[in-house]
């Protein structure tokens, strides 16, 4: 019994990772109906931007954070107003492909950069602190309440401030957006600006689990993307949930039903078939089309 | 006696100085000429491997040094290095391109169990030197069958029978988990270690879990190994996911008689210091190399020229990674093939150089693990000693394995 | 001036280029050959993944998956039952198609991203369901199979250079690919390629003119998975490898990169994506050895920019500014 209670918490705990991965995703999607395949490779980037700063310019931990986070903000922004302005306008695939451009070329900097050896990354919730419990960590629990605040904040953006509003119109529906006066093309920027910052939180707190190096992101993006679309691709709240569910289900996937050599195949076909169940995931909108 | 008679044995003696003051023929193979030797390197410079990549670049950087110095016999190294991204079909791409478009003299230091494995009959068909290959899969040790591809590190499924010969002087009873890397490298060690324990397996191994290149931690397999009641675990996994496993081992409070780990992830800078040095201790693994940040060779002169060879030649690459180490570890032995060639640069004669390695050490290996090879054995490292952490350094114990 | 182009130019045009073609590999190396032939399979996976993403509007981030079991459906059939490289071709597509049918079912109740994220599952799980243990007897498990490569039936010299496997394959390949174009222009061209366009834009208005959906778009899945799971066996036996690395998701996401840079929803794109995906990984590594893969994502970028539709995106857009020019 206490094995399987460990196995939960472990995936809960996992599943804090794919959450804060997933929230990005959401943020990225609501700000412009697009899913950014390079969120995960530019969190990455933005950790090791961190890292650089806290063990090569000795700067303190939380100096370090914000910083970060105020970097990452911009380069979002600014990477939404140069390389992607052009592409507003094109076909979805094409947009992916840009993507997955940005993606090679983020992960390719990391390695050049800051080489491949992994670091370790550290935790601004010390091992020691009243936070600690049996089942969970410190830092797993800091990590948790980070999250937490992050998705209220989100809600609360999207829900009751007007740049928020404007935002979700600009991606709902451009032309009609602009008419009423919103600038549709900075809410984009101020999209990808805001989900790289959240972008580079979840790296922060990821990173000093499973340690820091340009390929950290490559297996949790994916968790990440199905926890997002699991939960509902519209819904922060839904895509956290998202996240949970997936942490949890691999544990015990791998630990009692098919063990660990198909484990990442049976999770994937049980989110497939949950997703044709529910087509909009577990919490998510059903769009209406007019005919 | 008649003049005739006389002249001949003087004539004969004339011939015979006169052929000694003509000089040993020059064979060359394409690849091969006056001036230069072409040599052909593929790795992973792209992709999820691309990790490796640096032992191409140190490689690369340890030729400059000796072109600097003169070369070999007065011959310059070209060294063209491709990426392959850890793709087998582009590794066969590259490898044809190597040998039919660059016409290199042989084939070095290519990496990955699945690349080689793709060029393997390719290169024997073609007749043209695999040397020295950067995997420790068995395989390459088969001079019968594959004449022309040599391995160069002791291979995985020796270093498990190793472990597990160990395990069996020690704790006969001892109940196993094993946690592995799902791949060639991962079932390479399992294969070695499960063979070393022979009909004691079955009742030894309780546990055994795998984990994939693209999970983001090895958090649950590690739960599931401890449930198991097992004390003694083999821990085969690459250094991100061994530090994630000693870390986690600690924070769950198993406790292990014997932890094994394997060598690919011994480094003590970029494995055990993030994964924390006191859950460290008492880690078993065996060595053949120096490993960099080990605290044992700071003032070791043999470290000392690497470390000046790294500053001059390739200060862009880490310190903290044996990849650096091996890439001119193979570097050094790949030189000497080539000097004993001399002028005879034909691919067979370089073949029969290469198995005919007799070098009691070699820079930056272990003292007494020598380098040796022969017609029948295409393995020239095969010795290792156990070791065990003792908080700061490796510190080798027992006897030395392997011939 | 006529704005057409006379009948007798194109045939000239197009006998000149089927003569360069068969030329082609007895002008070089059987090396380059060999990157010839990775071009031509890549065309026609590429090929298989336009029909479904580029015709009917389903976005495939998974057709490697069907490339993989192409290729291991060949090499296992050469391998432990000793069939003939040229019959696992029609055996693969047949395998392939079933199962991309299978697939293609639950994949009608999803749209957009959550196709993508379920063919990208497909693709992620692909490596290691290769390595299963339980069935390492047929697959070789994570060391992969080796096979031997087809010699020619017969021996032929050309400007004096022989025909080595390569060239055969070069030609046996071509024509597999020239089967396939012909198949799939003859099935776009008709009613079907205008039902899966129609699918693709309206699908409510499809229905209500009559179009079964589910059937459809699941045949699209079908024939699709199946043309490029004959790629995949056609790689198998010019490669003369298979290992569960060779089918990463980074095959996938390259097969979709070929179908944008080509040309969504054209039938010769696939020439040009095919072309893309096998050279320029090259010229990035000739750019850069630290960072290749940087260099490749600013080519990807460019590319986008400057042709946003593809090469026969761009091609046409030329096209009818010429035209425009001619005619005014």
């Amino acid at each position: 019994m206490e094995a399987l209670l460990f196995q939960i918490f472990s995936g809960l705990a996992n599943g804090i990772i794919y959450g804060s991965v997933a929230l990005a995703l959401v943020m990225i999607y609501q700000a412009t109906h697009h899913i950014n395949f390079a969120q995960g490779e530019m969190a990455t980037f933005s950790t090791f931007i961190a890292w650089a700063l806290i063990h090569e310019a000795g700067w303190s931990y939380w100096v370090a954070f914000f910083f970060t986070v105020a970097v990452s903000f911009t380069g979002g922004l600014l990477v939404q107003r140069i390389v992607l302005r052009p592409m507003e306008k094109a076909p979805v695939l094409t947009n992916v492909i840009v993507f997955i451009g940005l993606l090679l070329i983020f992960n390719a900097l990391s390695g050049m950069l800051f080489d491949h050896t992994i670091k370790a990354f550290e935790s601004p919730f010390p091992k020691e602190s009243a936070l600690a419990t049996r089942f969970f960590a410190a830092h797993q629990i800091g990590s948790a309440g980070v999250l937490m605040v992050m998705l209220f904040a989100l809600f609360a953006f999207f829900k009751y401030t007007s740049v928020g509003l404007a935002m979700r119109a600009a991606a709902q529906n451009p032309d009609s957006a602009k008419l009423v006066g919103i600038r549709v093309s900075w809410m984009l920027g101020l999209g990808w600006g805001l989900a790289a910052a959240i972008g580079a939180v979840a790296g922060m707190m990821v990173a000093p689990i499973v340690f820091l190096d340009p390929n950290m992101m490559a297996g949790i993006l994916l968790y990440g993307f199905a926890g997002a679309l699991l939960g509902g691709i519209d819904n922060p709240l839904g895509a956290v949930i998202g996240g949970l569910v997936v942490g949890v289900l691999e544990n015990l996937l791998g630990a009692y039903v098919i063990g660990t050599e198909l484990k990442l195949t049976v999770a994937l076909v049980l989110i497939v078939g949950t997703l044709t169940l529910r087509p909009n995931g577990l919490f998510g909108k059903k769009v209406v089309t007019r005919v | 006696m008649s003049l005739k008679r006389k002249l001949i044995p003087l004539a004969g003696l004339a011939v015979l100085c006169f052929s000694q003051a003509v000089p040993a023929q020059k064979k060359y193979d394409p690849g091969a000429d006056d001036k230069e030797i072409k040599i052909g390197n593929i790795v992973p410079y792209s992709g999820p491997a691309s990790a490796y990549g640096t032992i191409g670049k140190v490689i690369g950087a340890y030729f400059d040094k000796v072109n600097a110095e003169g070369g070999i016999n007065g011959r310059k190294i070209k060294y063209i290095t491709l990426d392959d991204g850890y793709n087998p079909a582009k590794t066969l791409e590259q490898a044809r391109k190597l040998v039919e478009e660059e016409e290199v003299l042989l084939l070095f230091t290519t990496v990955g169990t699945p690349p080689n494995s793709a060029i393997h009959k390719y290169m024997n068909q073609k007749k043209v030197p695999q040397l020295f290959v950067a995997t420790g899969a068995s395989k390459w040790g088969d001079p019968k069958n594959f004449p022309w591809t040599m391995g160069w590190q002791p291979p995985y499924t020796t270093e498990g029978r190793n472990y597990s010969t160990h395990l069996l002087d020690t704790m006969p009873q001892a109940k196993v988990a094993i946690l592995y890397q799902n791949d060639d490298y991962g079932k390479d060690y399992l294969k070695g270690f499960m063979e070393g324990l022979g009909d004691k397996a079955a009742s030894m191994v309780v546990a055994q879990a795998s984990y994939e290149v693209t999970d983001p931690t090895v958090d649950s397999q590690i739960l599931t190994l401890k449930s198991s009641g097992a004390n003694v675990l083999f821990n085969i996994t690459t250094p991100k996911f061994a530090a994630q496993a000693i870390k986690k081992i600690a924070e769950v409070g198993w406790k292990l008689d014997a932890h094994y780990l394997n060598s690919v992830s011994t480094s003590v800078g970029s494995v055990l210091k993030p994964a924390g040095l006191e859950n460290a201790v008492g880690l078993i693994s065996v060595q053949y190399m120096k490993e960099p940040t080990d605290p044992a060779w700071v003032n070791d002169a043999d470290y000392k020229a690497w470390l000046a060879f790294m500053q001059k030649h390739y200060p862009a690459g880490e310190l903290t990674t044996s990849f650096n180490v091996t890439g001119y570890a193979h570097a050094h032995t790949l030189v000497q093939v080539l000097k004993q060639a001399g002028d005879n640069l034909t691919r067979e004669n370089v073949m029969k150089q290469a198995a005919s390695l007799n070098m009691p050490t070699l820079p930056m290996l272990l003292p007494g693990v020598n380098v040796k090879t022969s017609a029948d054995d295409f393995y020239p490292i095969e010795r290792q000693q156990l070791s065990k952490f003792d908080g700061k350094t490796w510190v080798r114990f027992g006897k030395i394995y392997g011939r | 001036m006529n704005s057409e182009i006379p009948r007798k130019w194109v045939w000239i045009g197009g006998l000149l280029l089927l003569a360069l073609l068969l030329m082609l590999p007895f002008l070089v190396k059987n090396y380059r050959v060999f990157q010839f032939n990775l071009v031509i399979v890549y065309a026609i996976a590429i090929l298989g993944l336009n029909i479904l993403t580029g015709f009917n509007g389903q976005i495939s981030l998974g057709h490697g998956a069907f490339y993989a079991f192409g290729a291991y459906a060949a090499a296992i059939l050469m391998d432990i039952l000793s069939v003939p490289y040229w019959a696992t071709l029609p055996s693969a597509f047949a395998f392939c198609f079933v199962f991309g049918f299978v697939v293609g079912f639950p994949a009608l109740r999803l749209a957009g991203h959550y196709l993508a994220l379920a063919t990208f599952a497909l693709a992620l799980a692909v490596p290691q369901l290769l390595k299963y243990k339980k069935i390492e007897a047929l697959t070789g498990g994570a060391q992969g199979i080796v096979l031997i490569k087809p010699e020619p039936p017969f021996s032929f010299h050309f400007l004096d250079q022989p025909l080595s496997a390569d060239r055969w394959l070069y030609f046996f390949s071509l024509a597999v690919a020239a089967l396939m174009f012909l198949l799939a222009w003859n099935l776009l061209r008709g009613r079907v390629g205008r039902a899966l366009i129609a699918v693709r834009d309206h699908p409510i208005a499809a229905t209500a003119m009559g179009i079964n959906l589910p059937v459809f778009k699941s045949m699209a899945f079908g024939v699709s998975a199946g043309i490029t799971g004959l790629a995949g066996a056609l790689s198998a036996i010019v490669v003369g490898f298979v290992s569960p690395d060779s089918f990463t998701v980074n095959l996938s996401i390259f097969l979709l990169v070929g179908a944008v840079v080509g040309g969504l929803a054209s039938i010769p794109g696939a020439i040009f994506g095919g072309i893309f995906i096998q050279f320029v990984p090259n010229i990035a590594d000739e750019i850069s050895k630290s960072a290749p893969a940087a260099i490749y994502g600013l080519f990807l970028i460019a590319f986008m920019y400057l042709l946003p539709l593809g090469v026969m995106g761009g091609v046409k857009a030329l096209w009818a500014r010429l035209r425009s020019l001619a005619a005014g």
